[in-house]
């Protein structure tokens, strides 16, 4: 399988240094899947947007990881759409977390940019845009 | 959870860890070393699950949601196999090397919230 030469469909975006990336993207995704099942199961009620933005969250990291390990120019696409959705979730709710604590009483994936989660979902988004620019024709 | 067994989990795991990911940067393929240290991380993975199944019935109870640190505890332990199968499947890889550092690590973060959801509850 990874002998193959670089020519072949499965696409440069899930080889070497981007096979790191996508187990890191999968982990993410198991992390946050697995909070926001939890957090909705137990106490939805508490904090309802704040549980409804992990679930949407986990669902974001779950497809970024798809699209990450599908080659094609329409999963290229959806990689770069649902890692700057990340970027723009941790900044926006990064910086309202800090503004309005009362309106996230609980913690999501993207609350003060990512603390919960030694802030890999602030910096995953901008290393997975610097890889996928660098590898923009793996589609071939 | 016994306090010194997470804590010999905790170890195992940054060791493992930062052993696979300083060999695999080093541009080393998975081999006997690294995927035995990734095994023996799951070795004390499934050591943990047996201490915490059996430590209630001795009066040691999680103090916060045992629900949660089950999920954790389910979720890490598959970690390790999962990540010792892409290492065999692509083995030529000196990146299976660093996947496998990468997952003792995911490992040791999550024991560590299973080893705050068991003795500290905070807000």
């Amino acid at each position: 399988m990874s002998t193959s030469p670089p020519a072949d469909s499965r696409g440069a975006r899930s080889r070497g240094l981007g096979r790191v990336l996508i187990v890191v993207y999968g982990l993410l995704a198991l992390a946050a899947t697995g909070r926001s099942v939890y957090q909705v199961l137990e106490d939805f009620d508490k904090a309802p947007l704040a549980y409804s933005l992990s679930a949407l969250a986990a669902v974001i990291y779950i497809v970024a990881t798809i699209a990450l390990v599908v080659p094609g120019d329409g999963w290229y696409r959806v990689a770069v759409a649902t890692i700057a959705f990340e970027l723009l979730g941790v900044l926006v709710v990064g910086t309202l977390s800090l503004i309005d604590p009362v309106l996230f009483p609980a913690k999501t994936v993207w609350s003060f940019f990512g603390r919960g989660y030694a802030f890999v979902p602030l910096v995953l988004p901008v290393l997975g845009l610097l890889w996928l620019r660098a590898n923009r024709g793996g589609s071939r | 959870m016994i306090e010194i067994v997470t804590w010999v989990g905790i170890a195992i795991g940054l060791a493992a860890g930062l052993l696979c990911i300083a060999l695999g940067l080093a541009g080393r393929r998975p081999a006997d070393l690294t995927l035995g240290a990734t095994a023996v991380l799951e070795l004390y993975l499934i050591v943990q699950v047996v201490v915490s199944a059996v430590a209630p019935a001795a009066g040691n109870s999680p103090t916060g949601s045992a629900l949660e640190f089950w999920v954790y505890l389910v979720t890490a332990a598959l970690i390790p196999p999962i990540a010792i199968f892409w290492a065999l499947v692509e083995r030529t890889s000196r990146w299976s090397t660093v996947v496998l550092g990468v997952a003792c690590l995911a490992v040791v973060v999550m024991v560590y919230r299973m080893h705050q959801i068991w003795f500290v509850q905070l807000a």
